[in-house]
């Protein structure tokens, strides 16, 4: 229920956060926190503008999302097939289900030095293992979403005479839809993480090597730089996928 | 379309028990006729109907259609309770599904859609998705797309039972309407005893369960038919019977559930 209040909600949160960025300046500056732990806003938003115009983030930036988003392709498009298979064939899912369950939880970050070994230190090994984590939520939740599908729509499509391919087109793709890009929001999330988490141990360039560069150099207001930068790739990221929802499910009810 | 359902049984068996549910029932239907099935719920009209549509096989027994293939035509459609169109498509491509599948030209089918969508009285709604539709509505259009479908028969499963009176009534109305126009064979199951005697030609009665046809009962009176007035005190008594014949078993099924 919406209220006539002065301040809307969301205005409110916005002032919370002027309110902490205000006192966090002002406490700096009185010598009651440290500048090395915590830089003063000011200072981190100046380094992000010097970054902005003097070219030097770009190269990173590029790096990350080159990695992210082609592990991501690799793996989410695998995941979707996967997952389309085994919710289609109940064989498959018998088959394949132990493996899947086997391998999901594995803490994928875990496996990046094996994967180094076998696709060498160069991105290989870091698209690699993007595509590896993005892999599971898309084919787990491709798998689901398929398997939710009311019975009912698959009688009433064999009812009206549709072939094989009629029920994918028409029912199992459309039907598992909603999961299908819950799936890609992780997968998305989970090869961003993995590539930072990547560049963190092995990168000279992306923006998990600046974190870390940041972090052996200790200038602290380029970490809080760096990070600010990654949060909002993050958020461009889920604003992609809940946009995409919206175009791509309009029959779902409260996206639209 | 006509068709005979002879000795026909099926029994359920999920997971080790066995649930009879329906027992040597036999009826034929003729070609262009309306017949309802009235019957207690649980007396397994819809898996009656799911057998006449194929979308089961019987244990024992067996129906006969005599359907003269003729064109593409799908031999039956049918149209359930509630929530059968499927929510990802709006009314107009829900309506003109059948002909998608019959692999009729796009445009041909979409056109052929809009006039039942027309005359189902949902023309500004065929952009909207089914959540958006009031329950009238949706089965308005899950009758609009079983008729643009064209097949040889229709099977409905108690398409109206979760409607309010009045809408009710109107529905029944516009489905005897459009139903004269094309004379198709119709199989109609509903619980509701009023409803089969306003709208079929014959009605057949079922108890159970394991259920089977008791009574076939026809009803030569013309439609529009209605019960309020008094010019049909014959279909009281057809009311009345059946009634009689149902209390018992009602009866019975009500105290199982106390
Ligand atoms: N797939 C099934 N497996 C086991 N039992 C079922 C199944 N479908 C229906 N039944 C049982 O068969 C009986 C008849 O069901 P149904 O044909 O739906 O009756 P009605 O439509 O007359 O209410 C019910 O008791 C129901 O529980
Ligand atoms: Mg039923």
């Amino acid at each position: 229920m919406k209220t006539a209040c002065f301040f809307p909600d969301r205005y409110i949160a916005v002032m919370i956060a002027a309110v902490i960025t205000g006192l966090w300046e002002g406490l700096v500056h009185i010598g009651i926190l440290s500048p090395l732990f915590f830089p003063p806003p000011t200072v981190i938003a100046v380094t992000l503008f010097r970054w902005l115009f003097n070219g030097k983030l770009t190269p990173h930036l590029a790096a990350t999302l080159s990695r992210a988003l082609t592990g991501f392709a690799v793996g989410a498009l695998s995941g979707l097939a996967a997952g389309l298979t085994m919710g289609w064939s109940e064989r498959v899912r018998t088959v394949t289900d132990p493996f899947i369950a086997a391998a999901h939880p594995v803490p994928k970050i875990a496996v990046f030095p094996l994967i180094m070994i076998i696709f060498g230190i160069g991105e290989m090994s870091k698209i690699a293992v993007a595509a590896l984590s993005a892999f599971f939520p898309m084919a787990i939740n491709t798998v689901t979403g398929v398997r939710q599908i009311s019975p009912l729509y698959f009688e009433v499509a064999r009812n009206y005479g549709a072939k094989p391919f009629k029920m994918f087109t028409r029912v199992i793709i459309p039907g598992s839809l909603p999961m299908m890009l819950t799936g890609m929001r992780l997968a998305l999330n989970n090869s961003l993480t993995l590539t930072i988490a990547a560049e963190l141990v092995s990168a000279q360039k992306g923006l998990g090597a600046m974190i870390w560069l940041s972090w052996e150099t200790l200038r602290t207001e380029e970490l809080y730089a760096s990070l600010i930068i990654t949060a909002l790739l993050g958020i461009c990221f889920n604003m992609l996928v809940q946009f995409a929802a919206k175009r791509l499910i309009p029959w779902q009810k409260g996206i639209s | 379309m006509n068709f005979k359902c002879q000795e026909l049984s099926k029994v359920y068996s999920p997971d080790n028990r066995t649930i009879p549910v329906l027992e040597n029932v036999n009826f034929s239907v003729t070609e262009g006729e309306f017949v309802c099935i009235v019957g207690p719920s649980g007396c397994g009209k819809t898996t009656l109907l799911r057998l006449i549509a194929g979308l089961l096989e019987p244990t024992s027994g067996q129906i006969c259609f005599n359907a003269g293939e003729n064109r593409k035509q799908p031999r039956n459609v049918m149209v359930f309770q509630e929530h059968g169109l499927f929510p990802w498509m709006t009314v107009l491509d829900n309506v003109a599904f059948g002909p998608e599948m019959q692999g009729t030209g796009k445009h041909e089918g979409r056109e052929l859609a809009r006039s039942l969508i027309i005359q189902t009285g949902l023309a500004d709604f065929s952009q909207c998705y089914p959540h958006q539709l009031s329950t009238g509505m949706h089965q308005r259009a899950a009758i609009a797309r079983a008729f643009a479908a064209d097949p040889r028969m229709l099977l409905m499963d108690e398409p109206f039972s979760a409607l309010d009176a009045q809408t009710k009534l109107l529905l029944r109305e516009e489905l005897l309407r459009i139903w004269k126009d094309r004379r198709k064979t119709v199989v109609y199951v509903t619980h509701d005893i009023e409803e089969a005697i306003l709208l079929g030609d014959r009605v057949l009665v079922m108890t159970g369960r394991p259920g089977t046809v008791r009574e076939d009962i026809p009803i030569p009176i013309p439609r529009p038919r209605n019960l309020t007035d008094g010019d049909y005190p014959r279909l009281r008594e057809i009311k009345q019977h059946i009634w009689k014949m149902l209390e018992h078993e009602v009866r019975q099924s009500l105290s199982r559930y106390r």
